[in-house]
């Protein structure tokens, strides 16, 4: 087992040394053709977990301690018509040697012309509208080891052109190679009862990550409308965990990442003080074919009670298909929230919400907050509460223990 | 009632100065239409803004932004600011569509997600960036968003101005009334004071250091708005104003909006 986990290691150290000779070919090529300056931006920051509760499983730990290091380097020229940008991402963690990762976040060429944009490399893409979950965005895999909340992603590599007419833009995607999902090991929280064998993934495809994905996608702003039309066929980034019996005797979750043909559509439509949002996917190829679903609202109360401060309300109903089945968290939920914004110097924000099963009684409960700390820092705590879920939901049951307190403190440069 | 009135028109018909005169309101508007026929086409802009805040014990924190502008035409403006500094909102970009009367349409663009984000922006009354600016205060000015009062003559600093009054048609306008100091040579506010609902006063901006570019437009170096309710203030300090740079709607659109920098 600590084999394997550190050739996860050295398979990160070796993909990002393998970017190494192309990076410095790109310094090359700009040194050559430009005398502007690079900028160099980005954060280190230290992060600590508490888990306050007994862990459910042997081995899983209590406090969880690690540094993060993201820098990027970014260059622009000709007008700003072509950009390079190169961001690596570190963590080193106490805990989960899972946790222990690194990434290529970006590495990417772009060049906008007229009508048409075109960019190359790894990316990270965002496609959406609601809050409580993100169904629509599909392009890149989670990086869930980082945060549950699934807004962490993988650097994609991709090949994307984008073509802009006054009717809206059409994006064709080619994605040629595929990244797993990340899952705590065995000390890590926040997971079930057997740990998932990350370094043993099963696929559909004959040629695993090397199948090529495509995606195509139509987005317009029409008055108070944005709308979003996607497809995309190829390797599902969302794995089915399956159980197998190892020659030892012990039993893993061997992640399966199936061939799927998603379509979706989101929308939003500002009206007065309020926001109406939907997501909506089809999805077949994983199991039967199902459909899911986050619609609902923000309304926004702007400078309450003669102070500056914004306080806006979230409402989202969360649906799939495939019901209590559902490989999923939330088959049929209801998520209310709060977000508070200041409008003082240090941006402070705060973010506080729950998600209820409405065919069941679990919740699960968070709050994020942030302020600015001089110029330069940044102070973010998040608390995450995993209350009264049944014994029968195969997902929610396993992390009752794992409610949680997490602080960071990063430092911008 | 319809006697005296008729008494009165009857009065005025016939009494040769009042007769040619314009009413306030009639003053008060062909001020404003002049001041922006003055100032139009000048097609698009650039300028770096760095915004001073200070709160009531004279602390301070300092944002930096890149702003591009773009006049079109029977419409407001549209608008991308890009922010430089704190380091923490780094890449953090707002686009802004203004139209002649509300609502303006508003997305901003957060870059550790990657997300494009639609802003409700019918309320401008909430402060941008937690300064003493509103959204309000830095949108596009059209003449249609007021009704105007002129109200009398009156030097700022040694500048010969015309005081004129300003009511927001918007409803959701922060403010009851503004009166504005508008220099008679340049045709620029030289400041503004900010009344809100409850018509007390709010608010007052100073602009000073005003420049001509391209022989024409005048731009201001520094904008100080104080609250005289909270006691904070903010000053805007601009430069690098640079026209007809050649940008197009291209550059203002959603996905210029993700590769802004």
């Amino acid at each position: 087992m600590q084999r394997r986990k550190g050739g996860f290691a050295i398979r990160c150290l070796s993909a990002l040394c393998a970017v190494a000779p192309l990076r410095l070919y790109v310094v090359f090529l700009l040194c050559a053709t430009t005398a502007h300056a690079w900028e160099l931006t980005g954060y280190v920051a230290t992060e600590g977990r508490l888990f306050w509760e007994t862990a459910a499983f042997a081995r899983q730990g209590n406090e969880q301690l690690s540094l993060v290091f993201q820098p990027e380097l970014f260059h622009e020229w000709d007008d700003g018509r072509q950009q390079v940008v190169f961001t690596p991402f570190l963590r080193l963690d106490s805990l989960d040697n899972e946790r222990t990762h690194g990434d290529i976040r970006e590495l990417s060429w772009l060049v906008a012309g007229e009508s048409w944009e075109l960019r190359v490399g790894v990316r990270k893409v965002y496609w959406g509208v609601t809050e409580s979950q993100h169904l629509v965005d599909i392009l890149n895999q989670t990086d869930l080891i980082e945060n549950i909340d699934t807004e962490d992603k993988l650097g994609q590599p991709m090949v994307n052109v984008a073509l802009i007419r006054d009717w809206g833009t059409i994006d064709l995607y080619y994605l040629p190679y595929f990244r797993e999902r990340t899952f705590p090991g065995r000390r890590g929280r926040l997971r079930g009862p057997l740990v998932v064998d990350t370094d043993h993934p099963l696929y559909a495809a004959a040629n695993r990550e090397y199948h090529p994905d495509f995606a195509i996608r139509y987005s317009h702003t029409i008055g108070p409308f944005d709308i979003g039309v996607a497809h995309f066929t190829g390797t599902g980034r969302e794995p089915t965990l399956v159980p197998v019996v190892s020659g030892g005797g012990d039993t893993t979750l061997r992640p399966r990442y199936d061939t799927i043909d998603q379509t979706s559509i989101d929308l939003q439509a500002v009206v007065g003080d309020w926001l109406w949002k939907v997501e909506a996917i089809r999805r077949a190829g994983q199991g039967r074919a199902f459909v899911a679903a986050t619609t609902g609202f923000e309304y926004t109360f702007v400078a309450i009670g003669e102070t500056d401060i914004d306080l806006g309300l979230v409402g989202e109903w969360l649906f799939d298909d495939r019901g209590e089945g559902a490989p999923t968290l939330f088959e049929d939920d209801l998520f209310a929230g709060v977000r508070l914004t200041l409008n003082d110097p240090q941006s402070t924000d705060l973010l506080a919400g729950v998600i209820s099963d409405l065919s069941g009684d679990g919740h699960l409960a968070s709050v994020e907050a942030s302020r600015r700390i001089g110029d330069r820092y940044r102070l973010s705590v998040e608390a995450r509460l995993f209350l009264s879920p049944q014994a029968d939901d195969p997902i929610a049951y396993p992390l009752r223990r794992d409610s949680l307190l997490q602080l960071e403190l990063a430092r911008y440069f | 009632m319809k006697r005296l009135v008729a008494t009165v028109s009857i009065v005025l018909l016939f009494h040769p100065l009042v007769a040619l005169a314009e009413t306030p309101e009639e003053r008060g508007l062909a001020i404003a239409v002049e001041a922006d026929q003055r100032d139009n086409g000048w097609v698009d802009s650039t300028a770096e803004l760095t915004m001073i805040l200070r709160n009531r014990h004279g602390q301070e924190s300092t944002r930096t932004i890149r702003s591009k502008s773009l006049e079109v035409e029977n419409d407001g403006d549209k608008r991308l600011s890009i922010f430089d500094n704190p380091r923490d909102v780094k890449g953090t970009a707002m686009l802004t569509f203004s139209h002649k009367l509300p609502p303006d349409d508003q997305w901003l663009y957060l870059p550790a997600l990657k997300r494009v984000k639609r802003i409700s922006s019918r309320n401008k009354s909430g402060s941008f960036m937690g300064s003493e600016f509103s959204f309000e205060d830095l949108g596009s000015q059209e003449v249609e968003q007021y009704t105007y009062k002129y109200l009398r003559d009156e030097e700022v600093d040694g500048r010969p101005c015309f005081v004129i009054e300003r009511y927001p048609v918007d409803k959701y306008s922060g403010y009851k009334r503004q009166v504005v100091w508008i220099d008679q040579e340049r045709y620029q506010p030289l400041k503004v004071e900010y009344y809100d609902r409850k018509n007390a006063h709010l608010k007052t901006l100073t602009s000073r250091g005003y420049h001509q570019y391209l022989g024409r437009y005048w731009r201001p170096d520094e904008m100080e708005m104080v609250n005289h309710q909270n006691h904070k203030s903010t000053l805007l300090k601009w430069k690098n104003y640079r026209f007809h740079i050649g940008l197009t709607k291209r550059d203002f659109d959603r996905n210029s909006l993700k590769r802004a920098r």
